[in-house]
């Protein structure tokens, strides 16, 4: 495919706001994880836990204040990204910047704080500051973004559960590629909420321990939350540069992965040929690596039956906890900083390695710089999207 | 974007009871009732997933199925798009409920039926489906945002869509504070390719913001504006009259889409 070129982004999560903020975590091997409690949540976890979203939105958007789009707003002031967008919006002209986000919950923790905040009337009635359309709805974070940028053109959110912003990249290409849209602002905002808490929770795959990918005694994920931002635009420019992607649906499960991998190596088989790349190409491969038995094991399978045993590998969910329908940009811009920056992030928390999984799982962050990245992003739904990233010349 | 090929047809809506019912009332041959939709038993869904499935996903399979009724290819074959607005709204109430209960316990069927891409991640189960699909949502505009990811699966990937767009009416503690007023869901098999099948070719281009289209019948224009997926219904009025026309949809940002229909 014609490469996507990635002119900006940033990303902000457990681990601080902005790309330094991540790199000096990275290099000091710093998990954002902490024990500390979320609102009211009483399960005995770990959470990747993003400071400052206390404080309501304010001005002509106050209206869809809630935690997730105080995310999206803290994520889009940093990196200079506001006014990087501004540039582009005189570039290109506001109609043909199309704006393409994923979420898992968007702003449902509105919906949580409504529904124990009924009945003040005494009839049980939901109270009147629940803006639904503003908030609960899945579209909530692409609309207060399009409306914060002033960005006119096409904008969608994709909601794919683990998925979501990975295959908003995808969604960005193809339509600047059949010309609805000249540029794009793609990424995704999932916030910590109760319904993933306890929902996972009722799942049993929320680990009281910190998550340990790839460990031989991991059991379950921590739950992050994530906003990340990325300009693409089709230009000849020197930079990083989205080169291939690849989606597939496992037909397996609604909440496993299919066991041998099928689907995560369809989406990964794609991503290669779509940047017409071989397998030895790939010299990073940023997992999805949940931290559950079931997730790790699949895809260390599909991983291997693509590109071998050696190539070095690593889930950063230790890091961050997992930011659901956000994992795509985080990790993304996580590939995206080890491309520029030469350093291939460890599997955090991992202490010892499963025997059973059999690709070259990072047990030290390493110094080498790598031509190509691939991350890996799956869902519910058995819903699966690889990237592959590189550096245009 | 390349003319994308209307291939087959599915809806239902109150009083919609299906793309053969619904095509002489669009016509104007008969006139629209208001009529409850009668329980309908998926017949692609596995057993398993059948009691599994929830209200969204199962009006979902319904127009799904409805548009397979018209057409040869396999189920497998397909791409899909699945556009909705609020997803299941009914679910995110109990969990909302359980979550005001001092006890917090969260149905784990509830929570995993919860996601945006239930109604996708059980497709591609039953029709054994694994090319790419995706799950959006534009809020009012998602059957907008459906045709616009649709078509561009078709020009880019070269490949057959079907597109969902279904919107369930919100439980009555919801719905007070979220009009949705009707359930509703149409399917739309689209090709990047004229076949034998091809109903109609349509011309898809944004254009900056205008007014809609209407349905000219108050009970249709009532159900156009009841939810996202019956937005789609004077796209429906053209394919069921065989005329040809343009149908303005509001977009999602400050623009429209002009749909420039032609039967074949």
């Amino acid at each position: 495919m014609k490469p996507l070129r990635i002119s900006d982004y940033t990303a902000t999560s457990a681990l601080g706001a902005g790309k330094a903020a991540h790199l000096a975590a990275l290099r000091a091997q710093r998990t954002g994880l902490r024990q500390a409690p979320f609102e009211t949540c009483e399960l005995a976890t770990w959470t990747g836990y993003v400071e400052g979203l206390d404080t309501p939105l304010t001005g002509e958007l106050s209206g869809w204040d809630c935690r997730n789009n105080r995310l999206a707003e803290l994520g889009l002031r940093q990196d200079g990204f506001l006014e990087a967008v501004e540039r582009l919006r005189q570039r290109h002209g506001p109609q043909r910047v199309g704006v393409f986000l994923g979420t898992s919950t968007s702003g449902i923790q509105q919906a949580e704080l409504a529904y124990r905040d009924r009945g003040a009337a005494g009839d049980g009635a939901l109270p009147d500051w629940f803006d639904v359309g503003k908030t609960q709805n899945i579209f909530s974070c692409a609309d207060y973004v399009r409306r914060r940028l002033r960005l006119d053109g096409v904008a969608h959110v994709i909601s794919t559960a683990c998925s979501s912003s990975a295959k908003a990249f995808a969604s960005a290409f193809r339509a600047m590629q059949c010309g609805l849209c000249d540029a794009a602002v793609v990424g995704g905002v999932d916030s910590l909420c109760l319904t993933t808490l306890y929902g996972f929770n009722s799942l049993q795959v929320l680990s009281a321990d910190i998550c340990r990918p790839a460990d031989a005694q991991r059991n379950g994920i921590s739950i992050g939350e994530a906003a990340g931002f990325a300009i693409v635009e089709f230009s000849d420019q020197p930079g990083p540069a989205l080169l291939g992607y690849g989606e597939s649906s496992d037909a397996h499960h609604m909440s496993s992965p299919h066991p041998e991998g099928h689907g995560a190596l369809a989406a990964m088989t794609a991503a290669l040929q779509r940047a017409g790349l071989a397998p030895g190409d790939i010299g990073y491969v940023n997992l999805h690596g949940t931290g559950t038995p079931a997730n790790d094991l699949a895809e260390d399978k599909a991983v291997c039956a693509l590109l071998g045993t050696a190539t070095p590998c690593s889930s950063t969910k230790g890091w961050t906890g997992h930011t659901l329908g956000a994992a795509g940009i985080l990790e993304a811009a996580i590939s995206l900083l080890a491309l520029e920056h030469g350093l291939l992030p460890r599997s955090l928390n991992t202490r010892q390695r499963d025997p059973q999984l059999q690709a070259a799982i990072l047990m030290e962050n390493r110094q080498q710089r790598v031509a190509h990245a691939m991350s890996n992003s799956f869902g519910f739904g058995g819903s699966n999207c690889s990237l592959v990233f590189g550096m245009q010349a | 974007m390349r003319p994308l090929y209307i291939d087959a047809v599915g809806c239902c809506a109150p009083g919609l009871d299906g793309w053969e019912q619904a095509r002489p009332v669009l016509r104007g041959e008969r006139p629209y009732l208001r009529q409850d939709l009668p329980p309908h038993q998926s017949q692609l869904l596995p057993a398993n997933e059948r009691r599994r499935a929830p209200l969204a996903v199962r009006l979902a399979f319904r127009v799904a199925e409805d548009a397979l009724r018209g057409d040869q290819r396999p189920p497998a074959r397909l791409a899909s798009v699945f556009a909705s607005s609020d997803g299941d709204t009914h679910i995110s109430h109990r969990i909302s409920l359980a979550l005001a209960q001092p006890q917090r316990v969260v149905s784990p069927t509830d929570f995993h039926n919860s996601v945006h891409n239930a109604a996708a991640g059980y497709w591609s189960i039953a029709a054994q489906a694994r090319l790419p699909s995706v799950s959006l949502s534009a809020c009012h505009a998602s059957f907008a945002a459906g045709l616009l990811e649709a078509g561009a699966l078709a020009d880019v990937e070269d490949l057959d869509c079907l597109l969902v767009a279904f919107d369930v009416q919100p439980p009555p503690l919801l719905q007070a504070l979220w009009p949705i007023t009707e359930s509703g869901a149409v399917a739309l098999i689209l090709s990047p390719r004229r076949s034998a099948d091809s109903l109609a070719v349509m011309q898809i281009e944004p254009v900056p913001r205008v007014a809609d289209t209407g349905m000219p019948d108050a009970g249709l224009e009532t159900l156009r504006l009841s939810n996202a997926a019956a937005r789609a219904l004077p796209v429906l009025a053209l394919l069921a009259r065989r005329e040809p026309g343009t149908v303005l949809l509001d977009g999602a940002g400050e623009h429209s889409l002009r749909l420039d229909l032609e039967p074949l």
